[in-house]
């Protein structure tokens, strides 16, 4: 049994564990909350680490290494709250083309992800709870029509893979946004590190990914893997808030004690720390069954994503509380891991959604769980 | 990342199944599989007794009883991850071994640690063999999680030592026919300071046993009383004044037993909400007012699951198991008293029958309703784990204590 990363993939993590805190401490992520916008330069670097290209292969010019090495990165983008749209372009929109693509699609769209040079997005709730027959926008003879809100990192995207009605199934198509027929308007939102904006295509050229009428079911699958990477980012932001907590209980006095010999702070800790490694050993599941393609993924990736959208909210609110008024404050970073976890918490699809999605998936293998 | 057992591991798991297969008790296998989850140590009834023994017997006769113990005490000196692989492969058919739990997994380890050569040769392989059984004398009326502040007296008398005083909850003590005894021998030093651990043999004069009748109605536990018990010197366990130390040999081998895996009772609720009728027609499972509870106890039992699969890769590659494996106890012993009251829920009025012929899944939520309380105690309390993880595994300070540096006999003990 080897039910952990090995040597090598740790090296990994600890590189980009290295690089994120030289590179993209706590201050830098300020900046694109207070309004500076995509951090381009940061981008660019992480790029040229290799980390974008992770789980492209090398012929179009990825790293060609496994998801077990990008589940490692993706913990420490979590941890250090990296503002950037990784998520879009990387667990989703590349995920997508290698999936799905034709060999010219991946040829004109991999490299240039790979490098960074371009950042693709996922386009497919329209304003409401996303479900089977939510959808109104149209592709037809290589137009598509229609409006996308809100679309994570759409306001800095240059490609995006969008969800839409072809006759009466659901396609994905993949749409160049660099032209005439698109409109973006940037939203407001809990987590300006992390954009969102409102795609309207107007006979925008598009070309369909993949084959038509399977736009659901590869959305699907899209979301199942993309679910256990975020389960990372997850995990490693859950971690970080507790130690935050935890450090700041040691330092705080109050009635002439360290408020962290208090049981119920103690005890509040304890809880996060309890959270935080149930999601850690259920993130592990779902990476070993995406890194393996084993069959029971769809139900690994749900466990690994209900599990680790609970333990970071847990930890980020309960950071929040341990800090006191201290943790209300605009200069406190607890309020940034606030706002990330329940941004993360809300990409994918909102944790009903997903625990529907366990429960079906469970009941209908109706296997046992615990040893 | 893998599930994968090395060649050597796969031939040793084949060879335990293929033993199991051909000595396990099958006959059993319906008692066992049926019992309440959660409610396994209450599984040393007298009718299951002789089985139990039987079963420990054969194992032993065949070298895979205390898989871990050097083979000179009747064990196998196998290594970590075959114990596991082996608990694996025993599946319910371990449930017959309960009763030899706190002997084989605690008392005989701290014989094992701290008893003199000729202790070991006499007591381990009796012990590995089922022919005995131990128990654990340490909690006291006013010493449960405060363990060290227990008064039980012994007064060394010049070979011997003479005890006086009680002991309480100590399960097994109405059948067994050893125990390991903390005392206190000196209260004039503070508390952790003064204790000293003995091993008796339960038959000796000046010691009486009696059962007490438990909350959920059975009797697994019991108070121990000791009058003018006389021990010779020769049974101590470690220095005099040296128990405290002695005692966290016992606990600490209690962590040891990981990989077994505790239920949640997650497994159990699935199999029954797919089969029962949910309130509006269709299936229980398909009732959306209970989805997000089951997905959340989904997530728990799955993080248990995958949480002991850590921890025995860890172990695999030599680390010793640390705090952080409190976590177990703590998560399944709420989780599975939650899931049980639930499944009462979901069963209406008929929740509150208890007959095996009545109430759905053969009573099991009801057992485990009544007994799971008993888990979140026993062993170190949901909040003792707590302090454990907040203080061992995330370093924060202990707790106050007015007690600690304070001779004994100083120290308050009313209100
Ligand atoms: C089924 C069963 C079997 C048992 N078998 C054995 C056995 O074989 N041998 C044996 O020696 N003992 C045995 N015990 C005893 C068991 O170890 C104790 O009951 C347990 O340690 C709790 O101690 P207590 O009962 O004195 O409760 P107390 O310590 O009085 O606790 C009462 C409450 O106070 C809380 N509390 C206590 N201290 C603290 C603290 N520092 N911080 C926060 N909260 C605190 C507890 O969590 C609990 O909620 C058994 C108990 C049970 C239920």
């Amino acid at each position: 049994m080897q039910f952990d990363f090995n040597e090598q993939q740790n090296e990994f993590r600890q590189e980009a564990r290295r690089f994120l805190a030289a590179e993209c401490s706590t201050e830098r992520v300020r900046k694109a909350l207070e309004g500076g916008g995509f951090d381009r330069q940061l981008w660019q670097g992480v790029a040229e680490m290799g980390f974008l290209g992770i789980a492209i292969p090398e012929e179009h010019g990825g790293l060609g290494l496994g998801y077990l090495e990008l589940c490692a990165v993706a913990e420490e983008f979590g941890r250090a709250l990296a503002p950037l749209p990784i998520v879009s372009s990387i667990y989703l929109a590349a995920e997508a083309i290698k999936s799905f693509g034709t060999p010219e699609q991946q040829a004109a769209w991999l490299p240039r992800i790979a490098a960074g040079a371009a950042i693709g997005c996922l386009a497919s709730v329209e304003g409401e709870r996303l479900t089977e027959k939510s959808t109104r926008a149209t592709f037809a003879n290589g137009t598509l029509n229609g409006a996308k809100l809100p679309v994570l990192d759409g306001d800095i995207a240059d490609v995006a893979i969008v969800l839409a009605k072809e006759g009466d199934s659901l396609s994905l198509v993949l749409v160049d946004l660099a032209q005439d027929g698109i409109a973006r308007r940037t939203l407001d939102t809990l987590d300006p590190t992390r954009g969102q904006a409102e795609l309207t295509f107007t006979n925008a050229a598009a070309e369909r990914l993949g084959d038509r009428g399977e736009g659901w079911a590869m959305l699907q699958t899209l979301l199942d893997r993309a679910a256990v990477l975020v389960a990372f980012e997850q995990i490693g932001g859950a971690d970080r808030a507790l130690e935050m907590g935890r450090d700041y209980a040691l330092e705080r006095m109050a009635f002439g004690r360290q408020i962290g010999s208090f049981q119920a702070i103690k005890h509040m800790l304890a809880d996060m720390y309890v959270s935080a490694t149930l999601a850690r050993s259920n993130a592990y599941y779902g990476a070993w069954a995406l890194s393996t393609g084993a069959a029971e993924l769809p139900r690994a990736a749900a466990t690994a994503r209900v599990s680790a959208t609970n333990a970071f909210r847990h930890c980020a609110k309960n950071n929040v509380q341990v800090h006191g008024g201290m943790g209300f404050t605009w200069q406190m970073d607890c309020h940034l891991f606030y706002r990330r976890s329940n941004q993360l918490a809300l990409a994918l699809g909102s944790q009903p959604d997903w625990e529907e999605k366990l429960v079906t998936r469970l009941a209908a293998a109706n296997e046992p769980l615990a040893a | 990342m893998n599930f994968d057992d090395t060649p050597e591991e796969a031939a040793f798991r084949a060879e335990a199944r293929a033993w199991i297969d051909a000595n396990a008790p099958k006959h059993l296998h319906p008692i066992l599989s049926g019992s309440g989850f959660g409610t396994s140590a209450e599984a040393g009834e007298i009718d299951m007794l002789a089985e139990a023994k039987k079963w420990q017997k054969a194992k032993r006769d065949a070298g895979w009883a205390c898989l871990h113990w050097p083979k000179e005490y009747g064990g196998r000196g196998a290594s970590p991850m075959e114990r596991v692989i082996w608990n694996q492969e025993e599946g319910v058919y371990a449930q017959l071994s309960f009763t030899f739990i706190i002997g084989q997994g605690m008392c005989g380890p701290t014989v094992m640690a701290w008893g003199s050569e000729e202790d070991k040769q006499r007591l381990l392989p009796p012990l590995a063999a089922g022919e005995d059984i131990w128990c654990q004398m340490f909690s006291e009326p006013a010493a449960g999680s405060d363990l060290a502040g227990l008064r039980t007296r012994a007064v060394q008398d010049g070979d011997e030592w003479v005890v006086n005083g009680s002991k309480i909850w100590t399960s097994g003590a109405h059948i067994s026919q050893y125990g390991i005894l903390l005392t206190r021998t000196d209260p004039t030093v503070a508390k952790h300071k003064g204790l000293t651990m003995f091993w008796v043999d339960m038959r000796s004069p000046g010691i009486e046993v009696r059962p007490i009748l438990q909350a959920h109605g059975q009797s697994g536990f019991n108070e121990v009383f000791f009058t003018d018990l006389r021990i010779p010197d020769s049974q101590r366990l470690g220095a005099v004044g040296n128990g405290w130390n002695v005692s966290l040999t016992t606990l600490m081998n209690e962590r040891l037993s990981i990989g077994s895996g505790m239920s949640t009772g997650f497994e159990p609720l699935l199999d029954y909400a797919t089969r029962a009728p949910g309130p509006s027609g269709g299936r229980l499972v398909d009732d959306p007012s209970i989805r997000s509870k089951l997905a959340d106890w989904a997530t728990k039992a799955s993080g248990l699951k995958y949480t002991s699969m850590r921890a025995l890769t860890a172990l695999s590659k030599g680390e010793q198991p640390g705090p952080e494996n409190s976590i177990g106890k703590l998560v399944a012993g709420s989780t599975m008293q939650d899931i049980a009251m639930f499944a009462l829920d979901q069963q209406g009025e008929m929740g509150v029958l208890t007959d095996p012929e009545l109430a759905a899944h053969a009573a099991r939520f009801q057992q485990t309703l009544m007994r799971s309380p008993a888990t979140r105690i026993e062993g170190g309390t949901d909040e003792i784990l707590r302090n454990i993880i907040a203080e061992r595994v995330l370093g924060l300070p202990g707790d106050v204590r007015v007690d600690k540096d304070v001779p004994f006999e100083k120290i308050p003990t009313r209100a």
